[in-house]
């Protein structure tokens, strides 16, 4: 089996393999402490039994003390279990955190279908937790409750074979095939349910979220109505699965009981045969009764199990995700600057079956030029941004820098070249210093100062009570929208790159905060190799060129100049926005 | 945290006759257990003394399908209880929050969570944790009574050694249980940390310090990693102490019965029966707290949907009843607010102070001001969602479902709704037929882009209509409107963040919305101020109509100022 057809968790698990040792511990001691209490049972069996022939005080020493020793050694033994697969499991989380980080870091953000999405995102990283938790809940209760019934079926063993023959069959069937079936039952019916479920949701949040708009249009009584019904819907499935549980709950009983009971004639028979003392029958008996308790975790590790296999699915897809982007085995070295970069004949598209994003643009970014990219929403003036950033390689035309071809230099050299601030820059939950700084981690004081300065940021930023070292909240949620977007920008002019991209800077703020921010970055880059992306129109006479995109396609270029005075799109859409 | 919320018992009063069967069962079970005990030593003792107990060898087995058919009853009684009560408490959520308009106190996504992934923790609570509560209580008195009627020395070992579980329990719990709470929100702080790291991946890219972060991750995760086992190695001491608790008083008793048997003062069969029964004296005890922590997370949101339902319901939209009634009007004629002030409970300063506001029918009114001035307030005193603390208006003595029905309003997000694309045009009229429901598609401009769509109108629009861009999602609401054909029209920022392009697309739509209508816009954009027939500025709550405007402002819009 090659690794990429083996089970998603299998495949997971390799992250566990340098803990071998520790985990092998915590399984040991978790099945010792197990064993401990069914021996505890057993050997107080022997006790009794060889007091009741009444033999001298000596005769039951070496029992008494087991039975005492037995007692401590379980929770002993449980505690040392404990601490050492806690300790396994977050050594294996900060390993596939790490590895899938390094995968992350590698595709993102275009080669995962839904990337962008925050809450995918959200859900590896909480996928990632899920993993260490079925380690310490779901494979080591296996692990422990097959290495503890293995010893105590082969103790029994010793002291009448069918009987222990009869145990082992039955901690088999109470151990693995009563969870495997429950197991697929409970799939099947969860299958059912999940449909049920995300509908009810569904029309929770419409319930919730659109609670007003019900109000409003006077349609409460029709949305309860189908909230009832999808309600109804989830009760049932959840009624089927408490039947699954109901069958797994009384074959768990019932397999238990019965074992109990066949070793008990199979005992008794013996005895009455002479093949076995009276007195191993009371141990027997009794260990057989107390060794079900290592099977009892066994249902609940396997639906901990099931659980997790959607997770690793998941994770497991990030790892094998082809690269969005061709690296080259032998890049050859970056080129000197000045930086041209010249784009021609550009095709793009997301998927072989997507349609197109770009369709056939030419750009030319010589030294020093500025081009502004326009056009409504969906235009594909981000893939673009993309594209020149090397995160999505063309599907047609060139890009090149310096006239060799851009996908021949290695990912991370180009973006050396050409930075600037991607769509949506983000702010890391830190101060101030800190998210300026990670474009230059040893840039000077100074250069922090400058950079902030040129992006109307120093004298907000020194008039705050804690100054650079404030912390901005998650998702910057302590700045507001132009303020982060003006920390994007000081981050941007620190990094200082040859050729500027700027996808949409000016996204998501209002009209004042829009104009004030695009005359800054417009005095900032003058002299710049700038690509702006933009669907805000104004200030855009300082720019060389224009470039309007529609559905892909460039329909108009020129210089403001030109375009404001001839009719067309560009003319159209300033028209009111600027009136 | 208290063992029992006796708020969720009252809300499963319907699942009573569940819980009810589910004590009945617990109590069953424990009969059967003391059965299989007494049989099994019957047997046990019977083969010491060179006989067999024929009897008791065959009464065992039916003792066990008895139990199997306890535990799956139980099982099944427990679940059902559970989905009742969950059902119940959805429904009453729901129906909460189209009785209030869904208040300020939770956010949506914060119900939707608790409503649905929340409540669903019920189950351990219902299925696992009241059982074996239940069981707890019964077992042990049950089983020390057999014990005690057999041998009364191995019943007062148990009965002293018993009650320290719980006493045990609860120390250790009290004195860890802060500490790894502190612990356990550290640990969803460092998962935070990472998904910043992650989110922010293109960003990191972009200043070529994406692969840096990697050791970062490594480090931050190893340094929690030896905090929270510093913290697990006193948690974990509760389970030790426990278990040696439960385990050696198990030894105890063997040994101090095997010693008296030695002597002859105990019959052997009676040792076995104490022997059997001593695990099941501990074993509901030990269960029960394994089982509290598991299940208090459902106990929890349910509490948080009980204290939202215990809220007195703000009854802001109904027809307000200490406003005299007055003569009904014309609808467009009854939109006047007179000296209106609206406070929220945990504001100081009003959110709009004494406004008073008429509008003409046809009128075309722009509310302008800043964010927080009060504009999507002044919207929900019109809607009826908000009841003015003091003031009058025009239509408060109309029954507030007959007011609404005069009204079309386009929320700033529009919310979409579960089903179809026709279905959320028609929210407002839902017996349009289709040649209206793709008149007023066209009309808003959305005809072109529903009819691309892989069903056309009967093409579902997702999760709150995630397959469409939002100017789509704007354009489906005011195709809303459109076939709503209300004579009076709210806007609420129908612009806000649209960029120059959007703003100019959409432009042409709302104007052909608006007009024959009576209008009422707030926004921050002040180039509607340019086709408004007054124009009214808001700010900290106070209303001052057609008052001269700042700045650029004045050099776009031809005011046609009133007082």
């Amino acid at each position: 089996m090659t690794a990429a057809t083996r089970p998603p968790f299998v495949r997971l698990l390799a992250f566990a393999r340098p803990l071998r040792a520790e985990l092998l511990v915590a399984a040991a001691a978790g099945a010792g402490a197990t064993a401990a209490g069914i021996a505890l049972l057993g050997v107080s069996g022997y006790l009794i039994a060889r007091a009741a022939e009444h033999p001298s005080v000596t005769a039951l020493t070496i029992a008494v003390v087991a039975v005492r020793a037995l007692g401590v050694s379980r929770g002993v033994l449980r505690y040392v279990e404990r601490l050492t697969s806690h300790d396994a499991a977050f050594r294996v989380l900060g390993d596939l955190r790490v590895g899938l980080y390094r995968r992350l870091a590698r595709i993102a953000p275009h080669g995962l279908r839904g990337f962008r999405s925050g809450d995918l995102l959200a859900r590896l990283v909480s996928d990632v937790d899920d993993i260490q938790d079925v380690i310490v809940r779901g494979v080591l209760p296996v692990a422990a409750a097959a290495l503890c019934g293995g010893v105590t079926v082969t103790a029994c063993a010793f002291l009448l074979t069918p009987a222990a023959a009869l145990l082992g069959a039955g901690l088999l069937v109470a151990g693995a095939v009563v969870p495997w079936t429950l197991g697929r039952l409970a799939r099947a019916s969860a299958r059912r349910a999940t449909a049920a479920r995300g509908d009810l949701a569904a029309r929770m949040v419409d319930v919730f979220s659109g609670a007003r708009e019900l109000i409003a249009h006077g349609a409460e009584d029709r949305a309860l109505a189908e909230l009832a019904r999808a309600d109804a819907e989830v009760v049932r499935a959840e009624r089927r699965n408490a039947r699954a549980a109901a069958i797994g709950a009384g074959l768990a009983v019932g397999v238990a009981g019965l074992t109990v009971w066949g070793v008990l004639v199979l005992g008794v028979s013996a005895v009455s045969d002479g093949t076995l003392g009276r007195v191993p029958l009371a141990a027997l008996t009794l260990t057989a009764l107390a060794a079900f308790e290592t099977v009892s975790p066994l249902p609940a590790a396997a639906v901990r199990l099931a659980e997790t296999t959607s997770s690793a699915r998941r994770l497991t897809a990030v790892l094998d995700a082809p690269d969005p982007v061709h690296t080259p085995a032998t890049p050859p070295p970056l080129p000197e600057t000045p930086i041209h970069v010249r784009v021609r004949d550009l095709w793009v598209r997301y998927g072989p079956q997507e349609p197109w994003a770009v369709q056939g643009l030419d750009l030319d970014l010589s030294p020093g030029r500025r081009v502004a990219l326009v056009g409504p929403s969906g235009a594909g003036k981000s893939t673009v941004a993309a594209v020149l950033l090397r995160f999505l390689d063309p599907a047609r035309g060139t890009v090149t820098i310096n006239g060799r071809d851009m996908t021949a230099f290695a990912p991370d050299d180009v973006r050396r070249v050409i930075g600037g601030m991607p769509q949506n820059p983000y702010v890391f939950d830190s101060t101030i210093q800190e998210n300026l700084r990670l474009a230059r981690p040893g840039a000077s004081d100074e250069a922090l100062r400058s950079a902030a300065r040129r992006a109307r940021l120093l004298d907000w930023i020194e008039a705050l009570p804690q100054g650079w070292n404030t912390p901005v909240g998650t998702h910057g949620a302590a700045l507001s929208g132009g303020e982060r977007r003006r920390l994007a920008l000081a981050r941007a002019l620190l990094a200082d790159p040859p050729v500027m991209v700027l996808d949409e800077p000016t996204a998501h703020l209002d009209p004042g905060a829009r104009a004030a921010l695009t005359a800054d970055l417009l005095d900032a880059t003058r002299g710049r190799t700038t690509l702006l992306i933009t669907h805000d129109l104004t200030g855009l006479d300082e720019v060389d060129e224009i470039i309007v995109l529609d559905h892909g396609r460039p329909v108009q270029r020129g210089s403001h100049q030109d375009l404001a005075h001839r009719p067309g799109p560009y003319a159209r859409l300033t028209a009111w926005a600027t009136a | 945290m208290k063992p029992v919320d006796p708020r969720l018992l009252r809300e499963a009063a319907p699942a009573r006759r569940f819980l009810a069967g589910t004590v009945l069962l617990g109590a069953v079970t424990t009969a059967l257990v003391v059965m299989q005990a007494v049989l099994l030593a019957h047997v046990l003792a019977a083969a010491f003394d060179g006989t067999v107990a024929t009897a008791a060898l065959i009464g065992l087995p039916a003792v066990v399908a008895a139990r199997t058919l306890v535990a799956a009853g139980g099982e099944s009684l427990a679940t059902r209880a559970s989905s009742l009560v969950k059902s119940r408490l959805r429904s009453r959520l729901a129906g909460r929050s189209l009785h209030t308009g869904g208040t300020a106190d939770a956010r949506p996504g914060d119900l939707v969570t608790l409503a649905t992934r929340g409540l669903d923790a019920l189950d351990p609570y219902f299925a696992r944790y009241l059982p074996q509560l239940v069981l707890a209580i019964i077992t042990p008195v049950a089983v020390l009574v057999v014990v005690a009627r057999a041998d009364l020395t191995s019943a007062l070992v148990m009965a002293v050694t018993l009650p320290l579980i719980p006493v045990f329990m609860i120390l250790v719990g009290l004195h860890t249980r802060a500490r790894t709470e502190r612990q356990w929100n550290l640990l969803e702080r460092l998962g935070g940390h990472f998904l910043d790291v992650v989110q922010g991946l293109p960003t990191l890219k972009v200043f070529g310090r994406a692969q840096a972060q990697a050791a970062v991750i490594a480090d931050v995760t190893a340094a929690h990693r030896r905090a929270t086992m510093r913290t697990l190695r006193v948690a974990f001491l509760s389970a030790l102490v426990l278990e040696l608790l439960a385990t050696l008083s198990v030894a105890l008793v063997a040994v101090e019965v095997g010693l008296r048997l030695l002597d002859g003062g105990l019959p052997y069969e009676t040792a076995l029966l104490v022997l059997i029964l001593a695990p099941e004296v501990y074993l509901p005890l030990r269960n029960v707290g394994a089982q509290f922590h598991a299940s208090m997370e459902g106990a929890t949101a349910a509490g948080r949907a009980l204290d939202l339902l215990g809220d007195r319901p703000s009854d802001g939209h109904r027809s307000a009843p200490s406003i005299p009634a007055r003569i009904p009007r014309e609808p467009a004629q009854a939109l006047w607010l007179s000296h209106v002030t609206v406070r929220y409970p945990d504001r100081t300063s009003p959110a709009l102070d004494d406004v008073s506001l008429a509008v003409e029918p046809g009128e075309r009114l722009v509310v302008i001001g800043p964010s927080g001035a009060g504009k999507s307030t002044l919207l929900a005193v019109i809607l009826r969602f908000t009841r003015p603390e003091s003031g009058d208006t025009g239509f408060a003595a109309t029954p507030a479902a007959d007011w609404r029905r005069e009204i079309a309003w386009v929320p700033q997000d529009p919310h979409l709704f579960t089903g179809t694309v026709a279905d959320n045009i028609r929210l407002g009229h839902p017996d349009a037929d289709d040649a209206a429901l793709r008149h007023a598609a066209a009309l808003a401009g959305a005809a072109s882009f529903i009819e691309a769509l892989p069903e056309g109108y009967l093409t579902p629009v997702g999760e709150n209509g995630s397959r469409l861009s939002s100017g789509q999602r704007r354009r489906i609401a005011l195709a809303r409107a459109f076939l709503r054909d209300a004579p009076i029209l709210l806007l609420d920022e129908p612009t806000a963040h649209l960029d120059g392009i959007g703003a100019a697309e959409l432009h042409d739509t709302l104007e052909h919305l608006m007009a024959g209508r009576t209008v009422v816009m707030v926004t921050h954009d002040h180039r509607w101020t340019g086709s408004a027939d007054r124009v009214a500025r808001l700010d900290a709550g106070r209303l001052t109509i057609g008052a001269p405007l700042e700045g650029e402002l004045m050099t776009t819009a031809p005011l046609k100022v009133l007082s």
